[in-house]
């Protein structure tokens, strides 16, 4: 197991992060949570974010754009390009959007924020004609994301499994 | 609408009370059920962001068991009830009379015990709320998820509604000296509860 050290630069729930190699990106604990990756490997710049929401819209006052899908990955993309990062080298990746309860009646889909968050997460990405290279979403398990500057690698650590590279 | 930052710390003293009396209504059940003494914690009271709740009960990545539960009437919120693992196994262990130790995962046996330890002690919660505010409560089946602590409560937070970037929490941690058994209740009252809670408390806000 690869736990955080102190090294690795935390990203909080609701939060998003850019960094240069060689640090570590890690955000810990995605439930229906969706975090997303961006890294250029020419500049070995790259981000974080960690979305608990799908769409702003609903909401009237947004005290914090970083809990919405539709808001945090925009300001991901232009604090990466403000950092050296360059668009059309960006590599992205999404994890998360689990359900993670079960019981009667948890199914039916306005109770199931995992799904669309990922679902807000792909259509923000495609308004900023932004491809995703590889994602572990859905399901009903819990994951940590990890993001190695150096290598542009990016694990997913979940209970009960090794740790696996998307 | 009262909101969080207008509560006064004699609000605050009020919100803990309804967690000691509940508490210790839902403490006396579990102890019942179990046949063994269990302590609780002087309940913690506060508005905090999600960060700071996930660190009540421990580090992100912990496994836990969570019975999440939607409460209905007057005063809507939410109750959580968080153990880790090794409780989780223990609770499971004492509730079959099966040796500790012999519980080492949870199959559908195990998650219905533990569904059944959370309604109860939610019942014996919410009766002791309800003789205290004079309004009447009801909980909805439980939900279960059994996974990372981050990835559970941070999913039965935003499930239940509470978007907030803070959450008023009233905390209790019950334990069992000899087999550690460790877990921590939560009432999450809603926004719009708050008012009518402490007016019931025959409060003025």
């Amino acid at each position: 197991m690869v736990f955080a050290t102190s090294g690795d630069i935390k990203v909080g729930i609701a939060e998003w992060k850019v960094a240069k190699s060689p640090s570590t990106l890690i955000t810990l604990g995605l439930g229906s949570c969706v975090g997303i990756t961006m890294y250029d490997p020419a500049s070995r710049v790259g981000g974080l974010a960690h979305i608990m929401l799908p769409d702003s819209s609903q909401f009237q006052s947004h005290t914090n754009p970083g809990k919405y899908a539709d808001l945090a990955i925009p300001m991901l993309l232009k604090e990466i390009i403000q950092q050296g990062g360059r668009e059309a080298n960006l590599v992205v990746k999404i994890a998360g959007g689990a359900q993670m309860f079960s019981a009667a009646g948890r199914q039916n889909s306005t109770l199931n924020v995992g799904a669309r968050n990922i679902a807000a997460t792909r259509e923000t990405l495609k308004r900023l004609n932004i491809r995703i290279a590889a994602e572990d979403t859905g399901g009903s398990h819990g994951r940590t994301m990890i993001l190695h500057l150096v290598s542009g690698e990016v694990l997913i650590r979940t209970v009960g499994a090794p740790l696996k590279a998307i | 609408m009262v909101t969080w930052d207008q509560l006064t710390l004699l609000h605050m003293d009020a919100l803990r009370e309804i967690g000691n009396i509940g508490a210790g209504n839902a403490a006396t059940a579990l102890a019942e059920m179990l046949h063994r003494k269990i302590n609780m914690d002087v309940p913690k009271t506060g508005i905090m962001p999600f960060d700071d709740i996930n660190r009540l009960v421990g580090s992100e990545e912990e496994l836990v068991a969570c019975i999440d539960f939607e409460v209905t009437g007057r005063a809507p919120g939410h109750i959580l009830f968080l153990l880790d693992a090794p409780s989780a196994y223990a609770m499971v262990d004492m509730l079959m009379g099966q040796p500790a130790g012999t519980t080492t995962a949870l199959d559908a046996m195990g998650i219905s015990a533990l569904q059944e330890v959370g309604n109860i002690l939610t019942g014996s919660f919410l009766n002791a709320f309800a003789q205290v505010t004079g309004m009447g409560f009801a909980s909805s089946v439980p939900a279960f998820a059994f996974d990372m602590l981050g990835a559970v409560l941070s999913t039965a937070l935003v499930e239940g509604g509470f978007y907030a970037d803070q959450v008023l929490v009233i905390e209790t941690q019950f334990y069992e000296a000899d087999i550690r058994l460790n877990g921590h209740f939560f009432l999450l009252p809603r926004t719009e509860s708050l008012e009518i809670i402490l007016r019931s408390l025959g409060m003025s806000v």
